[in-house]
């Protein structure tokens, strides 16, 4: 198979994008540019930049491993990336409106209402109810991956809590400080005006329409994973971060519990999934909610970011049907395209899936991180038919697609440039009238070579994501 | 500001000093140490008795000596009031409100906390404490720079001081609680011939020896001690220093959240009581039994405290 390598063609020459930053790069200045990655992950850990990971020993903080060659888009390739993010993220918010009211789509006959009714992430309690604003998904997150010159596919949507924006703008932060000179020599967009953006657009979606909204970032707390990234957005939006044991419902309000006695919240941008949201609603043993919000939620006097139940459309099994929700919702072709998916609830998708497993990767509906995939044309054969009994015996729990040939961008190794395999998450924020997705995005890379996982549980690292001022 | 946050920035800064405190103590045991050789083992144990926590020791180590001791106050993670415990929760508790902390303190917090943990991975030697203790005084010294040189004078800034002078008045009263059991049994004691080198230390361990010296011409007696170590407001460290601060840092939250609170009155009430003591006073009604009183009342002004601005639910 064949990749794309987004830094040099077939030929060996490098591509325009990248010719002023090889320029720098190939300068007997950085003749020891790898010697610098300690000074970045020192950067990292001084800041915090950690996520936790719990073995039987004790607790560890981790660093997700930064590479420090960017890598570098044209304006002329984000604008597609842009629109069809845009594209998508609004679908998606009539898409979930319709669902939770008229369900038009169903009755249309374009989603079979068995897939959305018996979906663990469709929420009841969510039918006939409008969220302040209309929107559901205030914060999207879409995967990315780029097959050739202008083909990307969308890889999957996070709808509910999609995470990586504080990577996104503390990698950027860092190149800021290591490599100053560069970013004089090229243009780039910024991304750091990504917390101001995301605070107008959750005041924009408050209930209280006259008065200047509270908002809240609700974190399960410091011991978990995304807690950097919780404690940062809080702090880069200026706004209090809260847990659990902080709020109370008062008065038919949420209100958190402050040095001068309880203050109302009007806006929860919670990174609390929704079983664990309100323990009177959902998951009765969750100590990470609030007893009650719900109830609070749906007399429409507090805003929760992103809405409960958004997870069914972003969803493995739905995710397949967005070409056509699109289609259905904006009457437009969608502009990103999906990658082919076989649902194994289906009884020739399965037969398909069995016969061709070794050019497919296989993953489950719900799962995440990259855990509990499998890679057909890098298993052995027991892994193959160990994978074989594990879907047969649960079908409907997997999908499966092809084997894409993901673009690679070169890592800094000690022997020189290598390349890698990457993804990109782009994130679109969503206020009544417009969605605005940053001109940057999350860059995902496999470290391992040849490896086409580049979830940092499995691995990954990341690297800063440029996007020309030029086209 | 979350009732969690002011919890958070006062223990943060408990913590902080707790550590600093801990350092300071082994520093005087360690020049008792050189400089006595009759009773080493007997100075490390006075050195342990300050953190009022030997029962613990005992439990940990079966002898006491300079390397059990200067790894029970430095390392270890079973005595939770040990350097290492100490930074881990004032990381933990900074972690926690990082929201309310400047860059530069966060920061400095989070790199005091990683030196410290590659520096007490393994024992510590007598050789290589003073090297060590420099680096876990001036550390802190950095934290606290960077406190008052980057952050807004506001509530956090309020109790993180809060936290600062409740701890070390604790400190500083119980270090002369303790000297005063080993070294005055009895109020008749007071000038006859206690080992001066005793009371040196007890300057020392609260940094207190150099400027004691600049204001008293070398003359080291046990009253001169107590007076400056309790009653001189010009002293950081002293009890009527932190009594002042604690109840300025209280007045001023009450000002910018005008509202009247129990612990202000309770802080300038211990406050007054302090400045117009005299030294013969306290000597009179005994010195334990003044600093007995003396932690009773601080305890009860941190409890209301934590009322007062509802740090906990």
């Amino acid at each position: 198979m064949s990749f794309y390598n987004e830094m040099f063609g077939d030929d060996g020459n490098a591509r325009l994008c990248y010719f002023k930053y090889l320029e720098w790069l190939n300068a007997p200045e950085q003749k020891n540019l790898i010697k610098r990655k300690e000074e970045a992950e020192n950067v990292f850990r001084r800041t915090g930049i950690t996520f936790n990971v719990y073995s039987e020993k004790e607790e560890t903080e981790k660093l997700i491993p930064f590479d420090l060659i960017p890598r570098i888009l044209t304006g002329d390739e984000w604008k597609i990336i842009q629109r069809g993010v845009e594209q998508r993220v609004k679908a998606i918010n009539s898409f979930l409106w319709d669902i939770y009211h008229h369900q038009e789509i169903i009755k249309a006959g374009i989603i079979p209402r068995s897939l959305i009714e018996q979906n663990e992430a469709f929420l009841p309690e969510m039918i006939g109810f409008t969220p302040p604003s209309g929107i559901y998904t205030h914060i999207a997150g879409i995967d990315l991956v780029r097959t050739s010159e202008k083909e990307f596919f969308v890889l999957e949507d996070n709808v509910r809590t999609p995470s990586g924006v504080s990577y996104m703008i503390e990698n950027r932060e860092t190149m800021y400080n290591m490599f100053p000179e560069l970013f004089s020599k090229i243009k780039v967009r910024s991304v750091t005006e990504y917390p101001a953006k995301l605070l107008k657009a959750l005041k924009a979606s408050s209930p209280q329409l006259l008065n200047d909204s509270t908002v809240a970032v609700l974190t399960p707390g410091m011991y978990n994973s995304a807690y950097f990234e919780h404690s940062f957005l809080a702090d880069q939006m200026g706004v209090e971060l809260v847990e659990s044991q902080d709020l109370q419902i008062i008065d038919g309000r949420v209100a958190m519990r402050t040095t001068q006695g309880f203050k109302i919240i009007d806006v929860l941008y919670r990174r609390v999934d929704d079983m664990f949201l309100d323990p009177l609603s959902f998951n009765e043993n969750s100590a990470l909610g609030v007893p009650g919000i719900m109830d609070v939620y749906k007399s429409g006097s507090i805003t929760i970011a992103n809405a409960p139940g958004t997870g069914i459309a972003d969803d493995k099994a739905i995710y397949s049907y967005i070409p056509e929700i699109i289609r259905f919702y904006t009457g437009q072709k969608a502009l990103l395209k999906n990658v082919e998916t076989w649902l194994c609830g289906n009884k020739e998708h399965l037969q398909y899936v069995l016969e061709n497993m070794s050019s497919l990767v296989v993953k489950e509906v719900h799962g995440s991180g990259g855990y509990g995939m499998l890679i057909g044309p890098a298993a052995s054969k027991q892994e193959l038919s160990a994978f074989k009994r594990k879907l047969v015996r649960n079908p409907a729990n997997y999908i499966a697609q092809p084997t894409l040939s993901l673009s690679t961008v070169p890592v800094l190794k000690k022997s020189g440039l290598a390349p890698r395999h990457v993804d990109l998450r782009p994130f679109a924020l969503v206020s009544r009238d417009n969605v605005f997705v940053t001109a940057g995005g999350l860059t995902r890379v496999a470290l391992k070579k040849g490896s086409l996982v580049v979830n940092s549980s499995q691995g990954g690292g990341t690297k800063d994501t440029w996007i020309l001022e030029t086209n | 500001m979350l009732g969690r946050n002011a919890a958070g920035i006062y223990w943060m800064f408990r913590y902080l000093e707790r550590c600093e405190n801990n350092a300071r103590l082994l520093r005087a045991g360690l020049r008792i140490s050189m400089t006595q050789y009759d009773h080493a083992s007997q100075d490390w144990e006075s050195v342990l008795m300050a953190t009022s926590i030997k029962t613990l020791f005992d439990k940990i180590y079966n002898e006491c000596n300079s390397s059990s001791v200067i790894n029970f106050i430095l390392r270890e993670k079973e005595n939770p009031s040990s350097v290492i415990s100490s930074i881990d929760k004032a990381r933990q508790n900074a972690r926690m409100i990082r929201t309310v902390l400047t860059k530069e303190v966060f920061e400095s917090i989070n790199e005091i906390y990683f030196n410290l943990k590659r520096l007490l991975k393994r024992p510590v030697t007598e050789q290589s404490l003073p090297k060590t203790i420099d680096i876990i005084q001036r550390q802190s010294a950095l934290v606290r720079g960077c406190l008052h040189g980057t952050m807004l004078r506001n509530d956090v800034y309020d109790f993180a001081r809060l936290g600062t002078f409740v701890e070390r008045a604790d400190n500083t009263a119980r270090i002369l609680d303790m000297k005063y059991h080993i070294l005055l049994p009895a109020v008749s004691y007071v000038g006859s011939s206690v080992d001066i080198s005793q009371w040196e230390n007890i300057l020392r361990s609260v940094s207190a020896y150099q400027s004691y010296k600049w204001l008293n011409e070398n003359e080291l007696n046990p009253q001169g001690i107590c007076n400056y170590l309790i009653l001189d407001d010009r002293l950081p460290r002293s009890l009527n220093f932190c009594s002042k601060n604690i109840s300025l840092n209280l007045k001023s939250l009450s000002q910018s959240y005008n509202t009247s609170f129990c612990s202000v009155k309770m802080s300038s009430g211990q406050s007054l009581y302090l400045k117009q003591l005299g030294i013969e006073e306290i000597f009179k009604n005994g010195l334990h039994e003044f600093l007995s009183t003396f932690l009773v009342k601080l305890n009860s002004i941190s409890n209301q405290i934590e009322k007062d601005f509802r740090f906990y639910k």
